[in-house]
């Protein structure tokens, strides 16, 4: 028992990272009509956020104090962060918290890099095939991942989460299991209440706002809203803007699981569009849903009783999952009846 | 199509080609690609892409896991070696049985949909195969390391002969590596063009592109639209296989990430560049590719600063440092780039561009006269296509 | 004799019921025309025909073979064929291999592997395409790509594709829609001198014009129900029809 509720526990932050990406992809795809293969890129550009910005306020001041040696005789160099010289304790405090600080910086660049990226590219491909669409954006994503990658080079950067939250959590006493059963990483912890709170921001842009109304109308009828008057175009940019900041934030907060390189986004974008083929091509709820589904499936699968019976089945389970939910159910678990069946 | 087409002309096409293939190692020389590694690779992938074009350039459908064949066909032929020895040929029809079985299975569910939905389905199966090749499957993948052919195979049909160093593929007595291996490459990518250009000449081809221009209509008009595109989907298969087998007959060593989906992106990347749905397009792409590929990752600082040496100081700096992100390690940024523009700004490829240039020429002279003529000629209408 | 028979027929869209219990019997060599107001379920009735529609109850009766969860291709190829309302064309060929691919799906059937032939080489086919092309006058179109034809070309260009099958049953939906006078009169021509080939048609029309010069026998629908049938005078008349397409402008 007590193990279920840790592989639960294990699955929903992973979920909670493609239910981010997949909410993205999935209201690009309902409002835009793109198919954007990009979109992992902008997780791992988000995820770079945090590192560039942990390496700006980490740049260092190095004063050489004539007075001490070091065991060698020269005399010795101190490297202080100028944000400790500058602002002091406020200063190691904002580097201790250097990867949740990294949102403020994440929210202009992702929103200028999908401004950039709708208006320069996905705009000219509203109209052109799927095929095109996939290829176009792949070539994008691979440039980005490139840049990436020249820029701070080819290893995994590891980030480390605000000392407070850095341990492990004993949950399961909470919940009236034995001490030390159901221990859990308090980052975990707070990226799914993160992701939770991401997703509610979404939901309720959507719902209660007039722009948010017309995106819904939108994704349910387009040709429709475009004959209403309405401008469409001008609205898609910031849709377009919103969804990369929305993977952006997820790749943000997901540096201290996994240490960020530059092919991150691939591996989560092929997953991502599982997930949202799952969900239902166009289904918010449903690429929420679907994402925290696989996220847990996927932690199940890895569980040493499973992988007893069926070999290899952590390594395949979403896609097999995919697969079977593709031939049985086309639309996804919850798509609407009629978007993209075939 | 810039000629009216006949089995004449073609027969014309196919002597020239093969004639163009089987000389590339003098006429590829001057631009210093005349060696017999980089010539192999422009055979194999060639070959590739022309099986990807059979699929993708004729029906439409988006095949984003086609690197899966590709590894099973190496797999298979490594398999061969292992079982039977060193001999290409039982090894080139071990990766057929295979890849075409696969193509079979992976075909017929994926082509339950289309669209989108068929590229993620092929996607997923791939991912699959990788991944497993990667863990389970170690006992027939050895995993990580690739499997290579050991002295202690059994080798059914060579285990007597003695072999010192590593380990040869050799078509009775003819070793498959250097030209020798090129022109076992050569006489099969002849032999897919062939084929190819039989497929596209054929009425299942012209079905194959029915499919890509209307299902709907197809299937009122009386035709199962299923077995032509798996059919089509086989073909394809069974050329990625045959390619993959290639691989290791001239390297007898087959590694897992042959399956990954960059590899997939790549033949995709190679048939739209040269120009998907055409004959030749497919070949020239993976050719440019191989090529670019060998000349920009082989460039550094230091050979650019040889290049541009010719410039004042101060830019030679700039250039240099700039032109250095796009080569070495930075090939696949240009890689990327090329993808970009060729999608955006030449959907039909580099057979388009000709096209299109060649019009040019040909309209110029001809407007004067026929301007109060046809409204539409053929050549506008394929140009408004 | 009787050549399509339809009974019983339903098929409902959640609440909305598009099909009440049709019956329809079609005579061979006739021009049946299905008339009736927007929404009355006409379309409808003509996929339930092709497979497009598997209707909820009732049967579809083609010489004597169930047409009820037959694939369109099998339909088809029991020998009937669709002109749609806006044209199915393949639009990235020629004119000539528009009309050759249902040449050839008739004499090879649904799925052959001919992969070896030449298309060029097929002068049996490529003759028996070009002359219905003729026919339709559109051969000296034959090398455009059937994309940059006009809406009325194309619609001859799909007629001609489904008569060269030498279907026993023709389908048109509002074969004039959006056309011009001219157009329409040129296609009514074209229809009359398909007449003398025999071939069995159903007619979905708004154009009264139309109808009246074609059609031999006139169902009219209305609500999913047929209301009236018979010949072409008696239903000009008919106070229920009059009372299908007027009454509901008044309510």
């Amino acid at each position: 028992m007590d193990a279920i509720v840790l592989q639960i526990l294990n699955g929903l932050d992973k979920g909670g990272a493609y239910a981010l990406i997949a909410l993205g992809l999935t209201l690009i795809f309902g409002t835009l009509g793109v198919v954007n293969f990009a979109h992992g890129a902008l997780f791992m550009l988000g995820a770079f956020c945090a590192v560039a910005f942990n390496k700006l306020i980490g740049l260092e001041q190095v004063v050489v104090d004539p007075t001490k040696t070091t065991a060698w005789g020269t005399p010795l160099e101190t490297r202080v962060p100028y944000i400790e010289v500058w602002l002091g304790d406020t200063g190691t405090t904002m580097l201790n918290y250097s990867v949740p600080l990294s949102i403020a910086f994440a929210i202009p660049v992702m929103l200028l890099v999908g401004y950039v990226m709708e208006r320069g590219l996905i705009r000219h491909f509203y109209k052109r095939p799927h095929a095109e669409q996939i290829l176009v954006t792949f070539g994008l994503a691979i440039v980005l991942q490139e840049i990436i990658k020249t820029y701070f080079g080819a290893n995994p950067i590891p980030q480390s989460a605000p000392d407070m939250v850095r341990g492990a959590m004993d949950l399961g006493i909470w919940i009236g299991f034995d001490p030390g059963t159901v221990v859990y990483p308090q980052w975990r912890i707070v990226y799914l209440f993160f992701s939770l709170s991401v997703i509610g921001g979404v939901f309720a842009f959507l719902q209660f706002t007039t722009f948010g109304m017309v995106v819904r109308a939108g994704m349910a009828d387009r040709e429709t809203v475009g004959l209403l008057g309405i401008n469409i175009e001008r609205r898609f940019t910031l849709v377009f803007a919103v969804a990369a900041v929305v993977a952006g934030l997820a790749g943000v907060m997901y540096t201290p699981i996994l240490p960020p390189d530059y092919h991150m986004g691939m591996d989560f974008l092929v997953l991502s569009f599982v997930v949202v083929v799952v969900g239902g091509m166009g289904s918010l709820p449903g690429a929420v849903s679907a994402g925290f589904l696989l996220g847990i499936l996927q932690s199940f699968a890895s569980m040493n009783e499973v992988k007893t019976i069926l070999p290899g089945i952590d390594q395949i389970i979403i896609y097999l999952v995919a697969v079977i939910i593709l031939l049985v159910r086309p639309r996804g678990l919850m798509g609407r009846k009629g978007v993209m069946e075939t | 199509m810039m000629t009216k087409i006949s089995p004449r002309s073609d027969l014309l096409m196919l002597v020239l080609f093969t004639a163009a293939i089987l000389t590339m190692p003098i006429w590829l020389a001057p631009i210093g690609a005349g060696y017999p590694d980089l010539l192999q690779k422009f055979a194999i992938f060639g070959l590739f892409a022309l099986g990807f074009n059979l699929l993708f350039g004729l029906t439409g459908y988006l095949s984003f896991g086609h690197a899966a064949f590709l590894g099973i066909g190496s797999y298979a032929a490594v398999w061969s070696f292992k079982l039977l020895g060193m001999n290409p040929i039982p090894a080139l029809l071990f990766s057929v049985v295979f890849s075409s079985l696969f193509a079979v299975a992976i075909g017929y569910i994926s082509l339950r949909r289309s669209g989108i939905y068929f590229s993620i389905l092929t996607l997923a199966f791939a991912q699959m195969s990788y991944n497993l090749a990667y863990s389970v499957l170690t006992p027939i993948t050895n995993g990580e390391t690739g499997l290579r052919v050991l002295q202690s195979d059994p080798r059914l049909f060579d285990s007597t002969s003695e072999a010192s160093g590593p380990l040869i593929s050799n078509l009775f007595g003819i070793e498959m590596t250097g030209y020798s291996g090129f022109y076992f490459c050569a006489v099969l990518l002849i032999i897919g063009f062939y084929i190819s250009q039989r497929i596209f000449r054929s009425p299942f081809g012209m079905m194959l592109r029915a499919v890509k221009s209307n299902q709907n209509r197809m299937s009122y008009t009386g035709l199962n639209t299923r077995p032509y595109t798996l059919a089509a989907f086989i073909i394809s298969g069974t050329f990625a296989g045959v390619a993959g087998s290639l691989l290791a007959v001239t390297d007898p060593l087959a590694g897992a990430e042959r399956m990954q989906w960059t590899a997939s992106g790549e033949v995709v990347l190679m048939t739209i560049l040269g120009g998907a749905g055409t004959l030749l397009g497919p070949i020239l792409g993976a050719g440019l590719i191989k090529y670019f590929e060998n000349i920009f990752s082989a460039y550094n600082e230091q050979t650019l600063h040889a290049i541009f040496s010719f410039l004042p100081d101060f830019m030679e700096g700039a250039v240099v440092s700039l032109a250095s992100l796009f080569v070495g390690e930075g090939w696949h940024l240009t890689l990327g780039l090329l993808f970009m523009v060729i999608v955006i700004f030449l959907p039909g490829g580099i057979m388009e561009g000709f096209n299109r240039i060649t019009k040019l020429f040909r309209r110029r002279p001809s407007r004067v006269g026929k301007r109060t003529g046809h409204s539409h000629s053929p050549a506008s209408a394929n140009a408004a296509e | 004799m009787e050549i399509l028979s339809v009974k019983g027929v339903n098929k409902r869209f959640g609440g909305l019921k598009a099909l009440d219990d049709v019956n329809l019997s079609i005579e061979q060599g006739h021009v049946h025309a299905i008339i009736g107001p927007n929404g009355a379920g006409k379309s409808t009735l003509l996929n339930c025909f092709v497979g497009r529609l598997i209707p909820d109850t009732g049967s579809v009766t083609f010489l004597g073979k169930d047409l009820i969860g037959a694939k369109p291709h099998e339909i088809n190829q029991a020998g009937v064929s669709r002109v749609f309302q806006t044209p199915e064309i393949f639009g990235d060929l020629t004119l000539q291999e528009n009309v050759m691919i249902p040449t050839l799906a008739k004499r090879d059937g649904a799925f052959t592997m001919n992969a070896w032939a030449r298309v060029d080489g097929q002068g049996e086919i490529r003759d028996k395409a070009m002359h219905m092309l003729e026919d339709v006058g559109l051969a000296d179109k034959k090398d455009m790509t059937a994309d940059s034809l006009s809406r009325g070309d194309k619609r001859r260009l799909e007629l001609a594709m489904c008569l060269v099958q030498d279907p026993k049953l023709l389908l048109l939906d509002e074969p004039t829609a959006g056309m011009s006078r001219a157009d329409t009169n040129n296609t009514i021509d074209l229809l009359k001198r398909i007449g003398e080939r025999g071939i069995t048609k159903i007619v979905i029309e708004h154009d009264m014009h139309v109808v009246f010069s074609l059609a031999s026998k006139i169902s009219v629908l209305a609500q999913g129900t047929v209301i009236a049938e018979g010949q072409p005078e008696d239903i000009k008349g008919d106070p229920r029809v009059q009372e299908a397409y007027l009454g509901g402008a008044h309510v």
